[in-house]
């Protein structure tokens, strides 16, 4: 079983952050098909959170066809997400150091760094969609 | 969905003093609903009336489609925690159990003895030793144990400490889920509201300025700045909440009804805080007026 955690100065709406977590939880192998998640209830009192954020939360997850509802037990991991081999993270970090490293040589501070990385991640995304 | 308050043209007199004048609203069910406002708003007054703790002078109030406190079948549907959650500082934890199973026919001991030996009180204390979160979780049972359909909370963590308060947040949800209560409880501390309301009300002067589902609030609100610009030149869909401006710079925040595509402004999102404030301070009028330069100083 998983445990949620709010960050409240994230500005990433509470049920978001659930559903975040959940497929996070999914990549990192931590649920499996089959699995229980939290109870409603017991995110609830877990949390100090409003019921329907948890429940907005799941049926999302329902909607993407990550689990399912059963009536009156609970809700269970039904879909996987394709699960990033640690392996593949060692090389991709880095490639990132060195860009960074090239980024310091050319000047750039860290904020001008995180909005480089920021939009060009935005509009990289945008072109995914499109 | 049905509303378990609405309220029409409401009003209550102190005297010759109105503590709630107007007062025109509607809260939907199935909500945990939070109720904001300056102190003096009227917000003490109109949960007063709606569990009929007072009658009104003007207008009309109707709670879970009846009048409040009407008779026993009223009364059974309602559950209320008046500020501070007062008890019987002589009675025993246990003898409030027992009150409240005499003055409630619905009343669910076993759900009231277990929120108690879960919350490890004991049922022989005396309820004028307790600390302020103790008193205020025993008032939660007698509330909750009762088995209300609306549950109408005034203030219910104000005095408390952040621990206390959280915990009492946690069961207050808890039983919000369990119970399929609808809930509504006013308070300043809007860092609580965002996690436990997802419908929003705020009340100044009376006057409702601004209600609506938590989310859609957040959505559709948005902080604007660029260059500074004459307010009647703004485009259309766009309703300031609030503005200020200094030589070379406009600041807004306003109401969208769809996206705002003039690239002069740089758009962020607002928290439900200085969304709340930002209502609030227009109800406040023009004492702030002169103080232009706040936000963009800040």
């Amino acid at each position: 079983m998983i445990e949620f955690h709010l960050d409240a100065r994230s500005g990433v709406a509470p049920y978001m952050q659930l559903i975040h977590q959940v497929r996070q939880a999914l990549r990192l192998g931590l649920l499996h098909e089959g699995d229980q998640l939290p109870k409603v209830k017991d995110v609830v009192a877990g949390l100090a959170i409003n019921p329907n954020t948890v429940l907005k939360a799941y049926r999302e997850l329902e909607y993407e066809g990550l689990v399912a509802a059963r009536p009156g037990i609970g809700t269970f991991v039904t879909g996987t997400l394709d699960v990033v081999p640690q392996a593949a993270h060692q090389p991709l970090r880095r490639d990132l150091q060195r860009w960074l490293s090239k980024a310091r040589r050319a000047g750039l501070d860290d904020e001008s760094i995180e909005a480089l990385f920021a939009s060009t991640f935005r509009s990289a995304s945008e072109e995914d969609i499109a | 969905m049905s509303a378990v308050i609405e309220a029409d043209r409401l009003g209550k007199r102190y005297r010759r003093q109105w503590a709630l004048s107007d007062c025109t609203l509607s809260i939907p069910a199935g909500h945990v609903v939070g109720l904001v406002g300056p102190n003096g708003a009227g917000k003490t007054t109109l949960l007063n009336l709606a569990v009929g703790l007072l009658a009104p002078d003007a207008g009309t109030i109707e709670v879970l489609g009846g009048i409040p406190a009407a008779g026993r079948a009223e009364l059974s549907r309602v559950g209320f925690l008046a500020q501070d959650s007062p008890a019987y500082a002589g009675l025993s934890v246990a003898d409030h159990l027992e009150l409240g199973a005499h003055l409630n026919r619905g009343w669910d001991a076993g759900l009231a003895r277990g929120r108690v030996e879960r919350l490890d009180l004991d049922p022989r204390q005396k309820a004028g030793t307790l600390s302020g979160g103790q008193r205020a979780q025993l008032a939660l049972t007698l509330a909750i144990a009762k088995r209300p359909e609306l549950l109408i909370l005034d203030e219910p963590v104000a005095s408390l400490d952040p621990l206390a308060r959280r915990e009492f947040l946690q069961d207050l949800m808890e039983a919000a889920a369990e119970q399929e209560l609808s809930v509504v409880l006013s308070s300043h501390l809007i860092a609580d509201l965002e996690r436990v309301c997802d419908y929003l009300i705020v009340l100044v002067g009376s006057r409702v300025r601004v209600a609506g589902p938590v989310e859609e609030l957040l959505a559709t609100h948005h902080r604007l700045s660029g260059p500074r610009r004459d307010p009647a030149t703004l485009p259309d869909g766009l309703e300031v909440i609030s503005a200020s401006h200094t030589d070379v710079q406009t600041t807004l925040l306003a109401r969208t009804s769809g996206p705002v595509l003039d690239p002069a402004w740089t758009v962020s999102q607002v928290g439900l805080e200085d969304l709340v404030l930002a209502y609030m301070s227009q109800g406040a009028g023009r004492r702030r007026r002169d103080n232009h330069h706040l936000e963009v100083q800040k």
